[in-house]
């Protein structure tokens, strides 16, 4: 009696996600499907395949992919480079270790125009030529803390004994950390990297701000076409963006699902 | 010894680098001008032209469409996520997957793809341009960010006290009013706080769902539009800076309460299990 009565509550709790279940449908599935179907469609809403045609031949549209990659890995490996020792050194930190991550953390909250602004302004007051460099600067800047974040979570939950039995059986620093701590810490790594690497050849304005409008970046040319009712071009654009999303959070997926395997395994 | 302080000091130095920017806006914004340079000594001069600019009035209408978008898309978004996971916590196990699936689908998107789709959604199916457009984008990229603070209080809610409710005569909706949604409190309470800064902060979703005929602006639209043009004029650093002590107050207060919380919650737990 007792177990029916549950269950017919649990019957009627469901209906109270419809309301949410139809709005994400409508708002948000649906809108992705048009995103796939504009991307077949010419001018006059007939099927075509002239649109893929046009990006994947036009000269202009593969450089500015081309570029937003190479800013993408670019500013990925240095924010690895310089966000894994960062982590390192936080998770070995006892008490101030808390305040510290949160110090990292707390820029994030300030909104990005803002800062990036604040940096070009500082640049233009060094005489610094806005470009490149400027850019990179940029990009490491505003995502340093996504790459931090993951990579300290993991490092720090480490436990301590593995260290500590490397230790035991002779192995130095040097040792401990490429034959420990480092394969240890693949995860976070691997989420250090799809958390910068997307957003980043994704990104819009920061490039247009930091180079004065002489770099563009897939994001800024999405949005530039879809400016311009080009929306068949831009919707392969974006179906190209969706791709590497999908593919990043598959990676991410498979990886954290063998990472519980392993937990419970042990 | 020597390694300490020299991991000490990386961080500090990145530190240093990482709040630079943010320190040289807040110091110059006494400066009166935009040069940095103290040319007219230490002034409140930037801090009165947020109202006495010509573009005082564009400003004051950009801070009001922010704070009505946030305040009407995350209030909106805190009712609809808090009652989609109470539905989705009792869904079968195939269907939940399918609307987690759904849920994860604005978070892990890259927001450009999002901002174009609700543009291609809207511009077809005819939405006036302007505030319904935009309240709704906001609703639809918050919500899932309260589903997922919510669901993980309902997960670790014992149901026994909740079916306790209702042998001891309890209406369902009584019993939900009364017994779950005080104990999910805690996290309808950080979904919307969630939903809310996320809604103040976004740019790019709003940028490209604002309209171009509308003159709609938030603060961010409105800082992208006013400092793409020319450089930043001295009022802009007032207001960067105002924003930036208090977003950063804010941040360390939650923090701070957050805390202690636990830590009450520690020696409480400690005390019990005496």
């Amino acid at each position: 009696m007792a177990k029916s009565l549950t269950k017919k509550f649990k019957m009627t709790k469901r209906v109270f996600s419809y309301p949410y279940i139809l709005f994400m449908l409508l708002f948000v599935v649906v809108p992705l499907v048009m995103i796939l179907v504009y991307a077949f469609l010419d001018n006059e809403h007939q099927f075509t395949l002239s649109n893929f045609q046009t990006f994947f031949t036009s000269r202009s549209s593969l450089y500015v992919l081309g570029n937003s990659l190479f800013v993408g890995v670019i500013t990925t490996a240095i924010c690895l480079l310089i966000g894994y020792p960062a982590a390192y050194f936080l998770s070995k930190s006892k008490n101030s270790g808390k305040v510290m991550v949160l110090l990292f953390i707390l820029p994030m909250w300030v909104n990005f125009l803002i800062r990036t602004l604040a940096t070009k302004e500082i640049f233009m007051a060094m005489h610094v030529e806005l470009g490149m460099g400027t850019v990179l600067f940029g990009m490491v800047y505003n995502y340093l803390p996504f790459m931090i974040l993951p990579l300290h979570t993991v490092i720090s939950g480490i436990d301590k004994s593995y260290t500590e039995a490397a230790r035991d059986l002779g192995a130095d620093d040097f040792t401990t950390f490429f034959k420990v701590i480092l394969p240890m810490s693949v995860s976070g790594i691997l989420s250090g990297i799809t958390m910068v690497f997307i957003p980043t050849i994704s990104t819009f304005a920061i490039s247009q701000l930091l180079s004065n409008g002489k770099i563009f970046l897939f994001g800024d040319s999405i949005e530039l076409k879809f400016s311009q009712d080009m929306y068949g071009v831009g919707s392969v654009m974006s179906l190209v963006m969706l791709v590497f999303v999908l593919v990043s959070s598959f990676i991410m997926n498979r990886y954290n699902k063998n990472k519980n395997v392993g937990r419970t395994l042990w | 010894m020597v390694k300490k302080i020299f991991e000490k000091s990386y961080l500090f130095i990145l530190l240093a680098i990482l709040y630079a920017p943010i320190v040289f806006i807040i110091v110059y914004s006494f400066s009166g001008s935009s040069n940095f340079n103290f040319d007219n000594g230490f002034t409140f001069e930037s801090y009165k032209q947020i109202v006495t600019s010509d573009k005082a009035e564009a400003l004051g209408l950009a801070i009001g469409n922010t704070f009505l978008i946030a305040i009407v898309s995350s209030v909106i978004a805190t009712i609809m996520g808090t009652c989609a996971a109470i539905g989705i916590h009792a869904l079968g196990k195939k269907f939940r997957h399918a609307v987690e699936t759904v849920n994860q689908f604005p978070i892990i998107n890259s927001e450009i793809v999002m901002a174009v789709s609700f543009m291609i959604f809207f511009v077809t199916c005819r939405f006036a341009e302007g505030y319904v457009r935009l309240i709704i984008a906001h609703i639809a990229f918050t919500t899932p960010y309260v589903v997922l603070s919510v669901l993980p209080k309902l997960e670790s809610m014992d149901p026994n006290v909740y079916e306790a409710a209702l042998d001891l005569g309890a209406t369902p909706a009584y019993a939900m009013v009364k017994v779950m949604i005080p104990m999910i409190t805690p996290g309808i309470i950080s979904g919307f706080a969630m939903a809310f800064t996320l809604s103040l902060d976004d740019f790019i979703i709003t940028q490209i769902n604002k309209g171009a005929g509308t003159g709609i602006d938030t603060l961010s639209t409105f800082i992208y539009s006013d400092a793409r043009v020319q450089g930043l004029e001295p009022f802009w650093y007032a207001i960067f800076s105002i924003i930036i002590v208090v977003v950063l107050a804010a941040v360390l207060i939650v923090n701070l309460i957050n805390s202690t919380r636990a830590k009450k919650a520690k020696t409480l737990s400690f005390k019990g299990g005496k």
